[in-house]
């Protein structure tokens, strides 16, 4: 394992800029995980640590080492693709031992035998070793996907959106496996995804990217509490934040130059209006079975958040807010951090 | 296209058993329509001369007329009119062929050219369907996969030079060959039918590889393997449906062209098309030898494309069905 440096990259295509001038380093045995929406080059990032993508300014360093020209094989790296994971003409076990048998690598026909069974048991798909590729479930072709990066110990794994195509239960498991896997091997992991529970369980830090530039590095813990800009915040959340102009909330203390107030659900107190004069009227619940989404209208705007199912509270009542601790952003959108 | 894929491509739409057995007859029925020209050209290669030409036809063997190997011994063999006295003079006739030949006063002198022809076309068509299959394959892959200057363009003048018909430059073909010493060679014929081929070639191929996802050679790359390494590993396994296709739209090509061959072959590179038709027996056309020639010449095409058949209608369908 090894870390790995990004600094100052830039890659275009075009007239696109799908990385701009992006400085991201990734300690050794770290997981770090880019979060962003569709087209936020992040998978141009993992491409350029591989080098299936050459950069167009700035360095990539894997272990110490400058590999920006280097072609993917000197690299040492395994990638995870989100498609096309596995090859459709061989079995299950040769997919496997395919990374093992490179011409690069030679690696010893019994060594080969035991890496693929160590992995194929570690990944719980032993009995499909000699299986078509074609023929196995959504999750177990991932499985083996993933499994085709474990049968070597490259010096960084590389994983695009690996658990994008699978339904929840799944990747519900197959998350834990590689948090498991992770800790088990010590490994360095740069992982892409654009789901926010990917991002918070796994991560020990996340980047958030947006339009190629980075646009904050920190744990899942940082980029929830303490998000530099009112995009960051909106990146997790469940529901997501509430961004509300200031001036809905007079009378309550805000910093200097305070536009827009982000709302969590655990920055809002909810209750029933007694006075004449309500906040907002509750326009819709959504039920979960353990908690309750309100759709709550606030003059024109729209706040969602979370309610415990005996709140009391039915569709068209009024209702009062308060805020208790909340996100400040100045008109830009840029955080203002009380205090300071 | 899901990943390493389901099976399922077909219409969700199962037809009615109506609609199935319109269907159905209208395939018998064109199959018939289409099949009665072979089947009257074997017919004919086991009729004698005088019955292949009577009127009205002779159809049904052993019923309107007598079969006979003779349509097949003519052309194999070559034979001359002897005196009736130094027929009775021989030993005798060793094979069905001498006496066929005998009986009508003649002896066989020797094999006809009819086997060598046969072998200039194999020699021709295959070789110049693998020479038209490995470029097609080489250049449609570095077509699909690498960024090519005038990239667009060159791919339309290659499909630019299937518009005009072949033949239309003959006569500057004709005099360059001359000049070259190309002409009535086998190698001439091999360059020739892989130039016209290998358009078609790379135009198919870069459909089918175009379809191959390029992760999967990226992830070979990324294991170790070279980019050739992980040309032949992973995408030609993935092509074979293609290529298979590929190299029978070309085989069938060159099996059949008939206009070069006449203009450019007349001996030792002469294919078996021009040589068929112009079998003369005594008297003019002998038919059943004709006719035994284009029988035997169809064979080949036959085996090939029913063993191939599967590739060849996945082909067809260009990819659309493919996993
Ligand atoms: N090979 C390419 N050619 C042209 N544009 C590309 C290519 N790859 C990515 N892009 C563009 O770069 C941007 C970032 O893409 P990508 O890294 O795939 O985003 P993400 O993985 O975050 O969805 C997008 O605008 C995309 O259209
Ligand atoms: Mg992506």
């Amino acid at each position: 394992m090894a870390e790995v440096r990004l600094e100052g990259v830039t890659k275009r295509f075009g007239a696109t800029v799908a990385v701009a001038d992006l400085t991201l380093p990734v300690g050794d045995g770290e997981f770090v995980v880019l979060l962003g929406p569709t087209g936020a080059g992040k998978s141009t990032t993992l491409r350029l640590v591989a080098g299936l993508e050459r950069a167009d300014a700035g360095r990539v360093l894997i272990g110490g080492r400058d590999v920006t020209r280097a072609p993917p094989v000197e690299r040492d790296v395994a990638f995870v693709f989100q498609q096309f994971a596995l090859y459709p003409h061989l079995s299950v076990y040769d997919n496997l031992a395919f990374p093992l048998r490179a011409p690069a690598r030679r690696t010893p026909a019994d060594v080969v035998d035991r890496k693929v069974r160590e992995v194929a048991a570690l990944l719980r798909i032993e009995s499909k070793l000699a299986n078509r590729a074609t023929q196995l479930s959504g999750g177990q072709m991932q499985r083996v996907a993933i499994g085709r990066a474990l049968v070597r110990s490259p010096a960084v794994y590389l994983m695009d959106e690996p658990l994008s195509s699978l339904d929840a239960k799944l990747r519900a498991e197959l998350r834990l496996e590689l948090q498991r896997i992770q800790r088990d091997l010590g490994a360095t992991i740069l992982y892409v995804t654009h789901d926010q529970t990917e991002a918070m369980t796994m991560a020990t830090r996340i980047g958030v990217m947006d339009r190629g530039r980075l646009v904050q590095l920190g744990t899942p813990r940082q980029i929830y509490e303490d998000p530099d800009d009112t995009y960051v915040a909106t990146r997790l959340g469940q529901p997501a934040i509430n961004l509300l102009p200031a001036r809905l909330f007079e009378g309550t203390p805000m910093p200097r130059g305070t536009a827009t107030v982000g709302a969590r659900t655990e920055h809002l107190r909810i209750t029933r209006a007694t006075k004449g004069h309500a906040a907002g009227r509750v326009r819709w619940i959504e039920h979960l079975g353990d908690q309750n989404h309100l759709h709550i209208d606030v003059g024109a705007h729209k706040i969602v958040t979370l309610a415990e199912p005996d709140a009391g509270i039915d569709v068209g009542d009024p209702v009062d807010l308060a805020l208790v601790g909340a996100l400040w952003f100045d008109a830009a959108g840029a955080r203002i951090r009380a205090g300071a | 296209m899901p990943a390493a894929g389901l099976s399922t491509a077909h219409s969700i739409v199962e037809p009615t058993p109506l609609a199935r057995r319109i269907a159905g007859t209208i395939v018998i029925a064109y199959a018939v329509l289409a099949l009665i020209p072979l089947v009257w050209i074997g017919l004919t290669s086991i009729k004698s001369p005088p019955d292949s030409i009577s009127y009205p036809p002779k159809v049904l063997p052993w019923v309107d007329f007598e079969p006979t190997i003779e349509g097949y011994c003519n052309l194999f063999t070559t034979r001359s009119r002897q005196t009736p006295e130094y027929i009775a003079s021989l030993p005798p006739a060793d094979d069905r062929c001498e006496a066929l030949a005998r009986g009508k006063g003649m002896v066989v002198v020797g094999p006809s050219n009819y086997v060598p022809r046969f072998v200039n076309s194999v020699v021709i068509a295959f070789g110049s369907t693998v020479l038209a299959v490995v470029l097609g394959t080489l250049a449609a892959y570095g077509f699909s996969r690498f960024r090519v200057p005038l990239k667009d363009d060159l791919l339309f003048f290659i499909l630019s030079t299937r518009m005009m018909p072949p033949i239309a430059v003959a006569i500057p073909i004709f005099l360059m060959y001359r000049e070259l010493g190309l002409s009535d060679t086998r190698l001439g014929m091999i360059l020739l039918y892989t130039s016209v081929n290998v358009s078609l070639a790379v135009w198919l191929l870069k459909g089918f590889i175009d379809e191959i996802p390029r992760e999967y050679e990226e992830a070979a790359m990324i294991d170790g393997y070279t980019r050739l390494q992980a040309f032949v590993k992973v995408v030609l396994p993935q092509a074979t449906t293609g290529i298979a296709a590929t190299a029978i739209f070309c085989l069938i090509f060159a099996w059949n062209e008939y206009a070069f061959a006449v203009l450019l072959t007349s001996g030792s590179a002469q294919t078996a098309p021009p040589f068929i038709p112009i079998i003369i027996g005594e008297g003019g056309q002998d038919w059943p030898a004709v006719a035994a020639g284009t029988t035997l010449f169809l064979l080949p095409i036959l085996a090939f494309t029913i063993l191939l058949r599967k590739q060849l209608l996945r082909g067809i369908t260009f990819g659309a069905v493919r996993k």
